[in-house]
């Protein structure tokens, strides 16, 4: 069998010493993590590894001996061969590097030398994700192993060449420990920063309860609480996924904010926000005007249709007092539409997803008087329809047993009989007019619903869009990895095969689909055969379902 | 290192390359004939006298720029994409398999796959248009069900070797397997 020795590249140039590492159960190969250097006591050197055994769960061994003769040090070899004794292995490897010469050598035939750059190898997640804490059956890879060995031992590399310790170690960290201070400061402060913000979101949450969901920008505003809530709660990613999901939730939030102070910037630069105030109420007027048009239009004959002349002219009479009511109600609001624009316009800067939810509702408001006659058509049609098909029950002698839910013979009084067919009748040829009214609010409200379907497309479109993990695959391609690549180093006669691993970083594509937020998409309730069939009914539709935010 | 004389199976030469590493480590390098440079004065000239042409009849031009443009974006998306320069299979026994196909611009694409989820390589027979072509692939086989095989991957899909040259990588590889298993 080929042996596999992991052997990391900071330690090519180390000083002699003992090689620790891992063995790979199974496989046949050796993780080398670090180098220990003479002097050393093996009493002090068993100790420290079984410390940090139990710190890491990680079987840390002595695997065996690294020798680079330095000039002057010669005679190692008898007491490399008694080191052997002293840490009892089942098998002892013994590498050595002459100066001067690129390959080591090594003891033993068919053995493979696969160099790995330590601190890339630590810091980069494999792909597809396998949760370490779910017990799965799938046995892991070798490669998978050793990630997984080099990412546990970050225990071992806390020890550098400026300590005063009995030992010195060689590894990616041992020419001085990697730290910033700010970056020690913001942990230390991020701890009761994050358990204020946590007990102020729920506060917040609390009071969203009251108001009512119907409102996009409540619901855009739990829906941030609820990411906040995430994102600040003290408890320190676990897993992965987990860190790159706050992670992303972050700096989505942050793209956010700066959007929205863009928009900000662009709207109160040349006052234009008191301009859309301007020209909001003669569009509203505009838009009562048409409507108006419309009615005067279906009062006569539309399209040429013969309308029942009566029903006509009270709906439409009906509807053009509700126009009526609803330009007078605008017109008493616009002195202080510019004023409440200018505030709205301000909560921009909680973000673009804001501004667009509240420009959603802005719409909302400025349509409701077509929501409204939708709903009248709709429960008129409604009411229609269901008489029209108990009434053709009682016209073939037939009625709905409520007990059986089916439909069975009944046989009628001639009064009930008359009076039914009677009214049958009339619902009959009432039916086109209350049918071509409900057709045109239908159309009108399906018009403004898809307008919203598409704000709302777009909020979350930013809200799920993953910066942070695109970001990190161009910047530091290194941490997502799809897998390796190995280069053959050259070699000389007499050393075994050297081999380059390298990471493969993981496509931008996978990255698109690996990473998606889970998000509150929009997305339409029915399929469109049941859409079809609650038209034809009469039933009114909220065609946009926003499922709860379940992480997926 | 053994260098033959190799066609692919549309009749254009291609160059085979062969290196032993170590005992269990061999690289196999498949060449694909170089971007041919008659060909790209063809296309562009052909391109151009269109434009002008174009130019000619209506005395814009925003015609010939976008036409320099595009013969440009044209070329580099050719070359970056498109062209395949050389294939390389590296076989290292008890560790291993690695395909990478490299293009003219010098962007390489690898793929590593394990010895445990690697079946067997072998060479396949497909029904291509009005002939029959010969085809290198490892089988893929989950770690948890040895038996069956998950998936296919062909090799030298590019340069699609004829079946001298696969013949001669086929053996090279069951030699290693076989030491490995």
């Amino acid at each position: 069998m080929v042996l596999k020795i992991f052997f990391p590249q900071c330690c090519n140039t180390a000083d002699s010493g003992l090689l620790v590492g891992h063995w790979i159960p199974g496989h046949n190969s050796a993780v080398v993590l670090a180098v220990i250097h003479y002097p050393f006591i093996p009493g002090q050197v068993k100790k420290y590894l079984s410390e940090l055994q139990s710190q890491t769960q990680v079987d840390l061994t002595v695997l065996g001996s690294w020798s680079m003769p330095k000039e002057g040090k010669e005679g190692m070899d008898s007491f490399l061969k008694d080191l052997s004794t002293i840490f009892p292995q089942k098998c002892w490897l013994q590498l050595s590097r002459e100066i001067g010469k690129r390959g080591f050598i090594c003891q033993g035939d068919k053995i493979i030398l696969i160099h790995y750059d330590q601190r890339k190898v630590m810091l980069s997640q494999l792909h597809p994700v396998q949760d370490v804490s779910q017990k799965s059956d799938i046995e892991p890879s070798e490669l998978r192993l050793v990630f997984q060995t080099v990412a546990q031992s970050q225990p071992l590399f806390f020890l550098d060449k400026y300590d005063d310790g009995p030992l010195k170690l060689t590894h990616w960290q041992s020419e001085g420990r990697e730290a910033s201070i700010i970056a020690e400061l913001l942990k230390q402060a991020s701890v009761p920063v994050c358990i204020f913000l946590t007990w102020l979101l729920s506060l917040w949450h609390w009071f969203l309860l009251f108001i009512s969901s119907k409102l996009s920008t409540c619901v855009q505003s739990g829906y941030r609480a609820v990411h906040f809530k995430t994102v600040f709660s003290p408890k320190k990613a676990a897993t992965h996924m987990e860190f790159m999901r706050k992670a992303n939730i972050f700096v989505s939030f942050l793209l956010d904010i700066a959007l929205g102070l863009l928009l900000i910037s662009w709207l109160y630069r040349e006052n234009r926000i008191s301009k859309l105030a301007d020209t909001l109420v003669p569009v509203a007027d505009r838009v009562a005007k048409e409507l108006q048009e419309l009615l005067e239009w279906l009062m006569g004959a539309p399209a040429g249709l013969k309308m029942n002349r009566a029903l006509d002219q009270v709906l439409g009479r009906f509807f053009l007092y509700h126009i009526h009511l609803w330009s007078s109600y605008i017109h008493l609001m616009s002195p202080f539409i510019e004023r409440i624009l200018w505030y709205v316009g301000l909560s921009a800067c909680l973000g673009l997803t804001f501004a667009l939810s509240v420009l959603s509702d802005i719409v909302a408001l400025l349509t409701f008087h077509i929501y409204c006659f939708y709903v009248y058509g709709a429960r008129l049609y409604c009411l229609k329809i269901y008489g029209l098909s108990s009434l053709w029950r009682l016209f073939r002698g037939k009625k709905w047993n409520v007990l059986r839910q089916r439909v069975d013979s009944c046989s009628y009084d001639l009064d009930q009989l008359f009076i039914g067919t009677l009214l049958f009748t009339i619902l009959l040829f009432l039916l086109p007019t209350t049918a071509l009214y409900y057709l045109v609010f239908t159309l009108l409200r399906l018009v403004v619903v898809l307008f919203q379907g598409v704000i709302h497309l777009s909020v979350d479109f930013i809200n799920s869009f993953h910066l942070f993990a695109i970001g990190l695959r161009i910047c530091r391609p290194y941490r997502l990895a799809e897998g390796v690549k190995f280069k053959v180093l050259c070699q000389e006669p007499g050393t075994p095969l050297h081999l380059m691993m390298e990471i493969n970083p993981l496509k931008c594509s996978s990255v698109l689909q690996c990473y998606r937020t889970p998000t509150y998409s929009c997305y339409p309730k029915d399929s469109w055969a049941a859409l079809c069939k609650k038209l034809f009914v009469g039933e009114l539709i909220y065609p946009w379902k926003q499922k709860t935010d379940k992480t997926d | 290192m053994a260098e033959e004389e190799f066609t692919d199976i549309n009749g254009n030469s291609i160059s085979l390359d062969c290196q032993t590493r170590s005992a269990f480590c061999r690289e196999f390098t498949v060449t694909s004939p170089k971007l041919s440079l008659r060909k790209v004065m063809v296309y562009t000239c052909f391109v151009w006298l269109f434009a002008y042409a174009v130019f000619f009849f209506t005395e814009n031009t925003t015609v010939l720029s976008s036409a320099i443009m595009l013969t440009l974006a044209g070329m580099m998306i050719h070359i970056h994409f498109v062209k395949v320069d050389h294939e390389t299979l590296l076989i290292i026994g008890s560790l291993g398999v690695q395909l990478s196909s490299s293009c003219a611009s010098g962007r390489e694409s690898t793929i590593f796959i394990e010895m445990n989820k690697l079946k067997d390589i072998v060479i396949n027979e497909a029904v291509y248009m009005h002939g029959i072509i010969y085809y290198l692939c490892i089988l893929i086989k989950d770690p948890a069900d040895p038996e069956t095989v998950t998936s296919v991957v062909p090799l030298f899909q590019s340069s699609k070797p004829r079946l001298n040259c696969l013949v001669q990588v086929y053996r090279s590889c069951q030699e290693i397997l076989a030491q490995s298993r």
